[in-house]
């Protein structure tokens, strides 16, 4: 049987690549056209070779259970998301837009703090966060640059717009997994590239090292740069070792740095040599035992003191997270304006504070039309999907926004896009969201497309690989 | 290079060279089975002991035959069973891959998930042959691909540091099954009685196969085969790879290349002196056993030399 668009409907959802049954838009025909010609057998002969190729290369993240650690194959759709050239560079220069005033507000807030004199943003906001370290009040890292690497999850909505959901302004991984993705398809369905001009995305381990190297603190032609993880049983493992390996930098672990007078070296077979930058996979909290978590065994004592030194660079840096909490993100359109004197390009998903008299209450009466996001947690733990809760549940997340207002944020729930993935029967519209990824120092990078992720489950709006949702390769076409 | 990561390179392949010489260990001595007269028992308690966990062992089965053997060398064997060798091949391959060519965690990845797919079902018979031999061919296509892709830097020295030590002490410990109580109906470790011989010969063939040195050992001592020959062959050939003392001339070499090395290097040669002044007549009518176990330890402070210079410094 052949795939039949026909039959293809996702229902009031807005679908990015049919648009009535039968119908494909414009970007997206050579695709669909190409996949209506095949088989659903020949399809599923398709997945297989990818699965496999998948096993061989090794391409995994754990998954942390009662049960121990679980180091899991990566989870791939064979068919491919496609966005319009056109439509990705007007998002493209949003994003842009969006890290220069987050830089600009993370260094304002650590240094002048003149956005809070100016009443933009409360001041209490901003230094309640659980985000907000005090240690580096007074710090000017190079350029003003404190995200180095950011990764905005944007969603799209019944308007088929692009919406930003978050910025990732800590440690946010993908990256790798969208790199992989790109080589999977390529060995599977090479056929595919034939028709179609499709961006490269290659560039990012290069545009990452040259962006860690500009800000060195000691500027030579070969800069140390190194790539600090948790270890082996992280779950972003994968990713630290894949960047080391693609920068031609050492992955190193906590153990293998040590702090000398406000240096950092690492521990060679050659003896002490010293470390320039530091790309670091390891929360603030777990940095440096001297500085933040006293029972840290996973990072380098001293590490802090070195960075305030200005001998070692760090990134993102330490206190970077301050924009990284769902009740600033609401005020990242402000931000825009008050920094850089311009409109947003990309716009926000509405959203309502708790803290706020009026709108937690608007919250409360309607807690069950609403999506709750707790200020600071990531990977989709902590959230209540008002629609799809118990009473219970409901109950629960009310005492809890009235116990700590500061902690919740509430959106309506945005109906994500759907793409067609390739089931078990037919190829079904599945919701999607996606993670660009984007560099900042000297000059500022954006991958082309980025990481899309599809909840695999019929209706599921959770997209997080830790709970069952899968990934696709992401094509920027161009109309040639 | 960083001092973990070298550590890290050096155990893949020590682990890496282990799998293969288990893999073959096993594979010769269940042909060697076919070769013997009916009846004659076969000493396979000696194969645990060449791995060193006689307790774990005992621990877990009552009686050493073949069929817990094979499982206990293959599949359930804690760290030295096949399967746990290759996972551990895999795991400092997956710490190291930022060093390592691509392919070569690709293939170490692949062999792993061969092994655990299949080793279940290839505990006896017709398939455990050809599932022992697909390992070994495996193992050398990943030491080929890593020679013919890797610089001649610090990694690759490392590299060849983890193999030719692990050979080394592979010799010694076949040596010492060869010539122990493997046949305990026929040898003791002392000349055999001429009726004994047709399968002591057989014997000392075998312990030649499973480091396969069978051939090259009879283009280059021209002899027969016999246990004085096989044990100066192992031990005192300069050419042979697997031979100790190749293995050990070739750490030699190449911690030349590698800073702080002279203490490793003294050892060697300490090491090296004791195999090549070794009188093997004198020692196959008594005091082998003793002289193996004094060459172990020897081999045994290479390593640790090797780990106090580069792995673990400053601590």
């Amino acid at each position: 049987m052949r795939v039949n668009w026909k039959t293809y409907n996702s229902g009031k959802f807005f679908d990015e690549i049919i648009s009535t049954p039968g119908f494909a838009r414009k970007p997206a025909r050579r695709l669909a056209s190409y996949l209506a010609s095949l088989t659903h057998a020949e399809l599923l002969e398709k997945k297989r070779a990818a699965d496999l190729a998948i096993k061989t290369m090794g391409i995994s993240f754990t998954i942390y259970s009662d049960a121990g650690n679980i180091d899991r194959e990566w989870p791939y759709d064979i068919i491919p998301r496609i966005i319009a050239e056109k439509e990705w560079d007007q998002t493209s220069l949003g994003l842009q837009q969006r890290l220069r005033a987050l830089n600009c507000f993370i260094n304002d807030t650590y240094n002048d703090q003149k956005i809070f004199k100016d009443k933009v943003i409360p001041k209490e906001l901003v230094l309640d966060s659980t985000n907000f370290r005090k240690q580096c009040m007074g710090i000017n890292p190079r350029f003003g640059v404190w995200a180095h690497i950011c990764g905005t999850d944007l969603i799209k909505g019944d308007d088929g717009q692009f919406y930003v959901l978050e910025d990732n302004l800590r440690v946010p991984s993908g990256v790798s997994y969208m790199l992989e993705n790109r080589r999977v398809t390529k060995r599977v369905f090479p056929e595919l590239f034939e028709n179609h001009s499709i961006r490269p995305i290659t560039e990012y381990p290069a545009q990452l090292f040259d962006t860690l190297a500009a800000i060195s603190p000691r500027q030579s032609d070969y800069p140390e740069v190194v790539v600090l993880t948790p270890g082996v049983y992280n779950s972003a493992y994968f990713e630290h070792s894949f960047l080391a390996q693609r920068m031609g930098a050492e992955l190193v672990e906590g153990g293998d740095l040590v702090v000398e007078k406000d240096k950092v070296y690492m521990r060679t077979i050659d003896g002490l040599s010293q470390v320039d930058v530091i790309y670091r996979r390891i929360d603030d909290m777990f940095l440096d035992p001297k500085v933040f978590n006293k029972d840290s065994a996973l990072g380098v004592p001293g590490l802090f003191q070195s960075w305030v030194k200005g001998n070692v660079a760090l990134a993102n840096a330490p206190g970077a997270g301050v924009a990284d909490d769902k009740i600033i993100y609401t005020y990242v359109p402000a931000m825009i304006k008050y920094y850089l004197g311009e409109e947003p390009l990309l716009p926000n998903v509405p959203s309502f504070l708790c803290v706020d008299k009026v709108q937690r209450q608007h919250v409360l009466q309607n807690l069950d039309k609403l999506v709750i996001k707790p200020a600071n947690e990531s990977g989709g733990y902590g959230m209540l999907i008002g629609p799809q809760a118990s009473k219970r549940e409901l109950a629960e997340f009310a005492r809890r926004i009235k116990a700590d207002p500061r902690n919740y944020m509430a959106q309506p729930l945005i109906s994500l896009s759907t793409v067609p993935i390739l089931g078990e029967h037919s190829v079904e519209p599945r919701h999607v969201d996606l993670r660009p990824f984007i560099l900042q120092a000297d000059k500022t990078h954006v991958t082309a497309g980025g990481l899309t992720r599809v909840a695999m489950v019929k209706g599921s709006f959770v997209v997080n690989s830790s709970q069952g949702g899968g990934s696709k390769d992401t094509w920027i076409v161009g109309d040639k | 290079m960083l001092s973990r990561v070298a550590e890290r390179i050096y155990w893949q392949a020590r682990y890496l060279e282990r799998a293969e010489n288990t893999a073959r260990l096993l594979n010769v001595f269940s042909t060697l089975l076919l070769d013997l007269p009916p009846g004659t028992k076969l000493g396979w308690r000696s194969l645990v002991e060449i791995t060193g966990n006689e307790i774990a062992f005992d621990a877990k089965y009552k009686q050493a035959n073949e069929r817990n053997v094979m499982r206990f060398l293959m599949l359930d064997g804690g760290s030295s069973s096949l399967l746990a060798t290759l996972a551990n091949t895999r795991e400092n391959a997956r710490t190291t891959r930022e060093i390592m060519p691509l392919e070569a965690f690709e293939q170490i990845n692949d062999l792993y998930h061969y092994a655990k797919d299949n080793a279940v079902a290839s505990l006896s018979g017709g398939s455990r042959h050809k599932f022992l031999e697909e390992i070994i061919s495996n193992c050398h296509e990943i030491s080929g691909l890593m020679a013919g892709t890797m610089s001649r830097g610090a990694a690759y020295s490392f590299v060849r540091l983890g193999r030719s030590l692990e050979r080394a002490d592979m010799a010694t410990r076949i040596i010492d099954v060869g010539s122990g109580n493997l046949l305990p109906d026929i040898g003791t470790g002392k000349r055999q009685a001429e009726s004994n011989e047709p399968y002591e010969n057989t014997l000392w063939m075998n312990i030649l196969r499973s480091l396969t040195a069978y051939q090259m050992y009879r283009q280059h001592v021209k002899h027969r085969v016999n246990g004085e020959d096989v044990v100066r062959f192992l031990l005192q050939d300069d050419d042979f790879p697997r031979a100790a003392t190749h293995a050990l001339t070739t750490i030699t070499k190449v911690l030349k290349h590698l800073p702080k090395s002279s203490e490793a290097a003294k050892q060697v040669d300490k090491t090296l002196l004791i195999i090549q002044k070794a009188n093997i007549n004198k020692l196959l009518d008594s005091g082998l056993f003793k002289y193996l176990d004094g060459l172990q330890i020897e081999i045994a402070k290479i390593h640790q030399s090797i780990a106090d210079t580069w792995f673990l410094p400053h601590k």
